[in-house]
């Protein structure tokens, strides 16, 4: 990683970014030609199943494996281009430099393996350090992500925290590299609401905290327009739209607009939800 | 409430497992449902909300307390004629459709063990009844989407004409636009058919949406009682249900600051 841009290019640039899968059927296209670019600020991809967003995060780590393809006019991480890197040299970007928090712990983290053990695993594959040292630097990594009895979490098995619990280890984990780009895929969706909110004041406070850039993969629209910056919205593998999150309320593209109204509301009566009437133009947007 | 509820639970109360591993997952929860009316429990994970359905359908045991239907207490075991009053609908599309049976077969089963006649044509009417084409009827269910398999569920559940429908966070595992269309097929079907429903989920704005007055859950306990209108108002008392409240409009910035 030789290039050394300016601290206004952004983080991460995606032009033309295509997903496609062989199958028997013929070509199986996840994401068509997509462009974007995150800074160090928070960046939603919104869509519903089948949308493209959790392959267009895994394309970014290039973990899209066969009979997947991924093709990109520009995929590049501060000025470096992510598709020419030998799979070594990837390795080191991976986890290092962009960090990705999958949706459930339950099945991110090793389930036969305590705590400390996955941690210090992760510690030591981004240097050396001594075992005193790595039990300092777990505690104070689970105290900043709010966790208050870290000696306890430290021994206990994944089954033995709750899911809150869970994702805060994982992103601790994820943050040890100490990674520019953090790649979120549905990280608080099997969480319950109160705890799903301090998750992402969590993520929040490391934003703004360390200027990390944060790529939200969500299918909650709501959710996402309280919680981020900007708002890409995906439909069938297209950006249909992007739109600052406050602004969401005034969407121009049909699709967003259809999946704000149909959300019910509280205090919204209980007259008949507006549904979506999906127009077959939308996939050419 | 003069008439006799439809649904009744008294001082319900519902304990699992055994020795150190026992939980006390309901513990002593009343209400009452109205003929025709819907009521909501809500609540998060460990609330004891799913358990009440599983209790009153004989899936969870009741340890004290009772349940009762049209005035009648229900004992130990749940016979047909429960059965063709009271039905379920389970959250996951995907697993409680038997993969192997036809749309067809999974609709018939009930029919015969009612020893109803006449079965094709409830077949074909329970398809169209949540807007289905008959054309689905030979298909396994890995053929449909998640909201047709969820049509399907309430198609199952509605065809032996119940009165009440046990709702178990019916839509969330949807997508948004899909949950409005089934939110509405239920709203509809209640409408038509005068049904009684006991709709559990962990959204209140779904709650809200569906339901006349709903009882706000945490750790096996009710912890408040909520008439219509209260939390369009934001009438509530308790902190909990408050906290839950604010926790659906979203995230807020500390200090309101931009970023």
């Amino acid at each position: 990683m030789s290039a050394s841009p300016s601290a206004d290019a952004p983080l991460l640039e995606v032009r033309n970014l295509r997903v496609g899968f062989d199958t028997r059927r013929g070509l199986v296209e996840a994401v068509r030609g997509i462009s974007f670019d995150v800074g160090r600020e928070r960046v939603a991809v919104v869509g519903e199943s089948g949308s493209g967003k959790s392959m267009t995060g895994r394309a970014i780590l290039r973990l899209v494996r066969p009979p997947g393809h991924v093709a990109a006019d520009r995929l590049a991480f501060r000025g470096t281009e992510l598709t020419g890197l030998s799979e070594k040299e990837m390795r080191a970007v991976r986890g290092g430099r962009i960090a990705m928090v999958m949706q459930d712990p339950k099945y991110s983290l090793n389930p036969v393996m305590r705590i400390d053990r996955q941690l210090s695993e992760a510690l030591r594959a981004h240097g050396r350090i001594s075992s005193t040292e790595a039990r300092r630097r777990m505690i104070a990594m689970l105290e900043d992500v709010q966790i208050r009895d870290p000696e306890r979490v430290l021994r206990a098995y994944p089954h033995e925290l709750s899911g809150g619990m869970g994702q805060r280890v994982m992103i601790a984990m994820m943050l040890i590299p100490e990674p520019e780009l953090l790649i979120t895929d549905e990280p608080t969706s099997a969480l319950d609401v109160t705890v799903q909110l301090e998750v992402l004041r969590i993520l929040d406070d490391l934003v703004r905290g360390r200027g990390m850039g944060l790529l939200f993969i969500s299918h909650d629209l709501r959710l996402v327009s309280t919680f981020c910056d900007r708002v890409l919205v995906m439909y069938r593998g297209r950006i249909v739209e992007e739109i600052a999150a406050d602004r969401l309320s005034e969407a121009r593209h049909p699709y967003t607009q259809g999946l704000l109204a149909c959300l019910p509301r509280i205090g919204g009566g209980h007259a008949t939800l507006p549904t979506l009437d999906r127009r077959p133009e939308w996939l050419n947007a | 409430m003069s008439e006799t509820p439809r649904i009744e639970a008294r001082d319900l109360a519902v304990t699992l497992g055994e020795g150190r591993t026992r939980v006390h997952a309901v513990k002593g929860v009343s209400f009452q449902v109205a003929p025709g009316e819907s009521f909501g429990l809500v609540g998060e994970s460990g609330s004891g909300k799913s358990t009440i359905l599983r209790a009153i359908c004989g899936l969870a045991p009741i340890s004290s307390g009772e349940v009762l239907v049209d005035g009648e207490r229900l004992d130990k075991r749940r016979d047909k004629r429960f059965a063709a009053v009271v039905q379920m609908v389970f959250q996951d599309p995907y697993g409680s459709l038997h993969p192997r049976h036809t749309i067809d077969r999974i609709l018939s089963e009930p029919l015969s063990i009612h020893g109803l006649k006449d079965r094709d044509r409830r077949v074909l009417q329970a398809l169209s009844d949540v807007g289905l084409d008959p054309a689905f009827r030979f298909r396994l269910p890995h053929q449909l989407s998640g909201g047709q398999r969820q049509r399907i569920a309430i198609a199952r559940a509605l065809i032996l004409e119940p009165a009440v429908l046990l709702l178990d966070e019916p839509t969330s595992a949807l997508d948004a636009s899909i949950q409005a269309e089934v939110l509405n097929l239920l709203t509809r079907l209640r409408a038509e058919r005068h049904l009684t429903y006991l709709f559990v989920s962990h959204d209140l704005a779904v709650v809200d949406h569906m339901c006349e007055r709903l009882l706000v859950m945490r750790g096996g306990e009710a912890v408040e009682a909520l008439e219509e209108g209260r939390l369009a108002t934001r009438d509530v008392r308790s902190d909990y249900a408050r906290k839950l409240m604010t926790a659906s409009d979203g995230f807020v910035r500390p200090q309101a600051s931009a970023g």
